[in-house]
C-alpha cells in the first residue's frame, strides 16, 4: 500500500506539473484548453526523436548517467523540448486562437478549436510514429532500488520528483518575484483592471501559453521516461488533468499541484481493488463528487 | 466499377450519412439551440447502440452462451429498441446534468467527455455486461425477410431516412414553439432569461436529455446497420470530433444546416479514403490518421473563416411574426 502512495506521488506529479500548465492558461485566457494533454505527447516525442535520431546523428554519447534510463542525450532533449512545445503553443494561440479572440468569438469556440488542434497534433504523431507504444530505451531492465519498509522505487522516479519539484520552484520564484510574474497574476485577478493598468496583456497571454506549453512537454517527457510513450497518452491524461485543475480550484497553482498528487494517489490505490485500466474512470468520479460538493475546488472559497 | 456497385456504395453513403445527420440534429438542440458544450457524444452513442443491441437480442442460450456473455437479451422488435436507447441515453444526460448543469459551460464538456469514457471502459472491461472488449456480433435487422440480404441496404437506408426526417420535424416543431425560443434565450443570455422568470436549470436540462435522446436512436440505427458492435468503435475521434466538425461545417443553429453538413463531411470523409489510394505503399498504413488531419485542419478553416457554417443559423423562427 505504501509502495502503491509513493507511486502516485510519482505519477501524481506528473499530472500536477501537466495541470499547472492548464490551470495557468485557463486562469489567465481563460480558456479550457483540450490540446493541453496533447501538447504533451508533443514533447514527449520530440525528445524521442532527438534522442533516437538527432543527436545519434550529431554523435552525443550515449551512455546512462549512473543507474538512470539515460544521459547526456535526454538532458539536452528535455530543455529543447520544453521550449519547442512552448513555441508550439504561442504558435497554436497565434494562428488559431488569436484570430477568434479578435473575432470576438466566445470561450466555448475557443475550447472547439483546441479540440481542433489536439486532433491534429494526435494525427501528426500518429502519422510519423504510429499507433504502437515505444520507450526512450526499449529493452532495458529497469532495477529498483529497496528502501526500507519494502518499498520499491526506481532511481528514474526519484529523479522524476527533483525534477518537478525544481520546475515547480523555478515557476514559483517566477510568479511571486518578476514583475512579468506579477503581471500575470494581476491578469489572473482580474483582465480589464490589467489592461487599463498598462499590462501588455497580449504579450502576458503568449508568456503563459509559452510556460504552459514547456511544463505539458515536461510532464510528456517525464511520463515518457517512467512508463512508456503512446500517441494516445496526452488524451488519456486529460480527464485527470481537468480533475487536478478543478479540485485545485481554476488558476491556482498550488492547486493544481495538490489536486495532481491527490488524483495520482488515488488512481494508483484504485489498482488495489480494480483492473488498472479504470484509472481514467477514477479520475473522472473524483471530479464529479467535487463538482457535486464543492465545485470551486478546495482552494476556492465557499461555493456559489 | 460497374453501375450497380456504385449504386449500393451511393447507398451506404446515404445510409451512413443519415445516422450521423441524426447525432448532428442531437447535437444541434444541445449546442446550436442552447449552447450546451457537450464533447462526449461518443458515450451516447455508445450507450444507445449497446442498449438496443440488448433490447433486440435475444439471450444467448446453449454452446453460444459460452462464448457470449450477455446480462440480459430481450428478443424485442427494432421499434423498442430505438425507444430504449432513447430512454436510457436520456436518464444517463439527466444524471450528468445534475452536477454540471448550474455551473460553466466548460464543466460540462468535461463531465461528458469523461463519462464517454467511462463507459467505453465500463463495456471494455466488464465481460459479464455485454462480452466485454470482443463486443457483440449478429444484431437483428428489422424487415429482413422482406428482400434478399444482398438488397437488404435499401430497406435500412427507407428506415433511416424515415426516422431522420420523424426527427427533424419533431425539433423543427419544438424549436418554433415557445419553448424553442426560451432555449435561444438562454443561449444569448442567462442572466436576462433568468431576469424574465424562466428556469435556467430546468430548460438547460429539458434540452440536454432530448439531445441526448436524439444520439441514442442514432447509436441504435448505427448497430443496426453494422450487426456488429465492439467498444473501441466509440471513441471521441470516430464517435464525437467528426460529428462537432459536421455540425460547425453545415451551420450550428440551423437543422438543415446539421442534415447538409453531416452528408458533406460523410462525402468528403468517404472520398478522402479513394484519395489515399493514392498514396505511396509505405504510408498507406497511416492513411486514416492522415485523413483524420485533413478533417481536423477543415475544422479550423471552417472555425476562423466561416464560423457560421454552409448554411448559418435562422434568425427568425417564428411563424408568428412575417
Amino acid at each position: 500500500m505504501i509502495e502503491l502512495i509513493i507511486y502516485g506521488l510519482v505519477h501524481g506529479s506528473i499530472i500536477g506539473l501537466g495541470a499547472i500548465g492548464l490551470t495557468l492558461v485557463f486562469g489567465i485566457i481563460r480558456f479550457a484548453n483540450f490540446a493541453h494533454g496533447d501538447l504533451m505527447s508533443a514533447g514527449a516525442y520530440l525528445a524521442l526523436f532527438m534522442v533516437t535520431s538527432l543527436f545519434s546523428w550529431l554523435g552525443v554519447s550515449d551512455n546512462n548517467f549512473g543507474p538512470l534510463s539515460f544521459g547526456w542525450r535526454m538532458l539536452l532533449a528535455f530543455p529543447i523540448s520544453m521550449l519547442c512545445v512552448g513555441f508550439v503553443a504561442i504558435l497554436l494561440d497565434r494562428i488559431l486562437y488569436q484570430r477568434l479572440r479578435r473575432k470576438g468569438s466566445g470561450p466555448v469556440m475557443l475550447a472547439i478549436s483546441s479540440l481542433g488542434a489536439a486532433f491534429i497534433i494526435r494525427m501528426i504523431l500518429l502519422i510519423f510514429w504510429g499507433a504502437d507504444s515505444l520507450f526512450y530505451r526499449p529493452g532495458l531492465l529497469r532495477h529498483a532500488l529497496e528502501l526500507p519498509l519494502g518499498i520499491k522505487i526506481r532511481p528514474d522516479q526519484i529523479l522524476i520528483l527533483i525534477v518537478v519539484l525544481l520546475l515547480i520552484t523555478f515557476l514559483h520564484l517566477f510568479l511571486q518575484h518578476t514583475k512579468l510574474g506579477k503581471a500575470m497574476r494581476s491578469m489572473a485577478d482580474n483582465i480589464e483592471l490589467a489592461r487599463i493598468s498598462g499590462i501588455d496583456t497580449e504579450k502576458i497571454i503568449m508568456l503563459t501559453w509559452g510556460i504552459g506549453g514547456a511544463l505539458a512537454a515536461a510532464a510528456g517527457m517525464l511520463y515518457g521516461i517512467d512508463v512508456r510513450l503512446n500517441p494516445m497518452m496526452g488524451w488519456n491524461f486529460l480527464i485527470p488533468l481537468f480533475a487536478a485543475t478543478i479540485l485545485g480550484t481554476i488558476g491556482n497553482v498550488t492547486g493544481a499541484l495538490v489536486g495532481g498528487l491527490v488524483i495520482g494517489i488515488a488512481q494508483q490505490v484504485s489498482t488495489a481493488y480494480m483492473t488498472p485500466t479504470y484509472k481514467p474512470a477514477v479520475a473522472f468520479i473524483i471530479m464529479i463528487l467535487i463538482l457535486l460538493v464543492r465545485p470551486k475546488g478546495i482552494f476556492g472559497g465557499s461555493s456559489r | 466499377m460497374e453501375f450497380g456497385g456504385i449504386i449500393a456504395y451511393l447507398t451506404s453513403l446515404v445510409i451512413e450519412g443519415g445516422i450521423f445527420a441524426v447525432f448532428c440534429l442531437g447535437l444541434n438542440i444541445q449546442w446550436g439551440y442552447t449552447g450546451l458544450f457537450n464533447i462526449g457524444i461518443a458515450g451516447f452513442f455508445c450507450i444507445g447502440a449497446y442498449t438496443s443491441a440488448m433490447i433486440t437480442m435475444p439471450a444467448p442460450t446453449g454452446l453460444y452462451a459460452k462464448y457470449v456473455h450477455l446480462l440480459f437479451g430481450l428478443d424485442q422488435p427494432f421499434a423498442l429498441g430505438l425507444i430504449g436507447a432513447a430512454v436510457i441515453c436520456g436518464i444517463v444526460a439527466f444524471l450528468i446534468g445534475i452536477p454540471t448543469l448550474r455551473l460553466g459551460e466548460d464543466y460540462l464538456a468535461i463531465a461528458t467527455l469523461g463519462i464517454a469514457e467511462t463507459f467505453r471502459l465500463i463495456f471494455n472491461n466488464e465481460k459479464w455486461l455485454a462480452n466485454g472488449a470482443r463486443g457483440l456480433t449478429g444484431l437483428p435487422q428489422p424487415l429482413h425477410d422482406l428482400i434478399e440480404p444482398r438488397y437488404y441496404n435499401y430497406i435500412y437506408l427507407i428506415i433511416v431516412v424515415i426516422v431522420m426526417i420523424l426527427i427533424y420535424l419533431l425539433i423543427e416543431r419544438a424549436i418554433r414553439s415557445p419553448w424553442g425560443r426560451v432555449l435561444r434565450a438562454v443561449r444569448e443570455d442567462e442572466v436576462s432569461a433568468a431576469m424574465s422568470g424562466k428556469d435556467i436549470f430546468r430548460f438547460k436540462m429539458q434540452s440536454l436529455v432530448f439531445g441526448a435522446m436524439v444520439m441514442g436512436m442514432g447509436g441504435a440505427l448505427f448497430a443496426h446497420y453494422t450487426k456488429a458492435i465492439s467498444p473501441d468503435m466509440f471513441t471521441p475521434l470516430y464517435g464525437t470530433f467528426i460529428i462537432w466538425v459536421m455540425l460547425i461545417a453545415g451551420g450550428s443553429g440551423n437543422n438543415k444546416g446539421a442534415i447538409l453538413g453531416a452528408f458533406v463531411i460523410w462525402t468528403i470523409w468517404m472520398g478522402t479514403h479513394f484519395l489515399t489510394d493514392l498514396l505511396p505503399y509505405t504510408l498507406k498504413a497511416r492513411a486514416p490518421y492522415i485523413r483524420y488531419l485533413v478533417i481536423g485542419i477543415l475544422l479550423e478553416v471552417i472555425l476562423v473563416w466561416r464560423p457560421q457554417g454552409l448554411l448559418g443559423e435562422e434568425k427568425r423562427v417564428s411563424k408568428m411574426f412575417e
